[in-house]
């Protein structure tokens, strides 16, 4: 999986590539809770990102309880198969999806 | 049956789903249920390599299968670590906010609505799980 940061005023972007799975899930909590600690607004582009396992659900709810109290966070561009997890296991109701 | 035997180790995590989609390719089964079945076979085998053998070192074998007759596809999954039974802990609730949310038993619900079937036997001290995905 390649991880790319993307800041803005408003903004700061995870581009996600590839698998975010067990093994590579916990490089991206690591860039979330120290290399962007202190982003305000979060955005994850989904764009590249083809597969995803609970170790990325983890992450992403982890973030999410996060960004709630310091700012907001959304996902986007989610690929069909990844949408089939996030609603199997109802994530597609506790993130805001675009 | 096309059997493969692997370290219970999380670095061999790709080797497991490397193996898994080659087989299932001679299968024509569709890319969206490929994935479904990747991320289904990853979470029991991280729990393989997490919980059933400890401190210690272990193996786990990975068989594939496609039955003509009800067009599946048979897993079967057996380890010799400590007995236990991923279908009997309850599944999570998946109805509670962000903030009330628990992740534990997410990988196994994931692999419960993926399969068609999953069934657990222990017998001469193996687990055995075999999972069956019609395609």
């Amino acid at each position: 999986m390649t991880i790319e940061i993307k800041k803005t005023a408003e903004e700061t972007t995870i581009e996600l590539a590839g698998r975010l799975d067990t093994t590579t899930a916990p490089d991206l909590d690591k860039i979330i809770n120290e290399d962007i600690a202190d982003a305000e607004n979060l955005v994850f582009d989904f764009k590249q990102l083809v597969y995803i396992s609970s170790a990325g659900l983890r992450v992403l709810l982890g973030a999410q309880k996060k960004m709630q109290k310091l700012g907001s966070m959304k996902v986007t561009n989610v690929c069909t198969e990844i949408m089939d997890v996030f609603e199997m296991t109802g994530f597609s109701d506790i993130l805001t999806i675009e | 049956m096309t059997k493969k035997t692997f370290s219970a180790k999380i670095d061999t995590l790709p080797e497991v789903l490397g193996f898994v989609e080659r087989t299932i390719e001679l299968y024509d089964c569709p890319i969206r249920v490929q994935t479904a079945i990747c991320v289904a076979i990853e979470e029991v085998f991280v729990n393989i390599a997490y919980y059933a053998y400890g401190d210690g070192d272990g193996n786990m074998e990975l068989g594939i299968s496609f039955d003509e007759k009800s067009h599946a596809i048979i897993f079967r999954i057996i380890d010799n670590g400590i007995p236990f039974d991923p279908l009997k802990k309850p599944d999570p609730n998946i109805t509670l906010s962000a903030e009330e949310r628990e992740i534990g038993g997410l990988g196994i619900l994931i692999a419960k609505k993926t399969m068609d079937e999953i069934n657990y036997a222990y017998e001469n001290n193996k687990n055995i799980l075999t999972m069956i995905k019609k395609i």
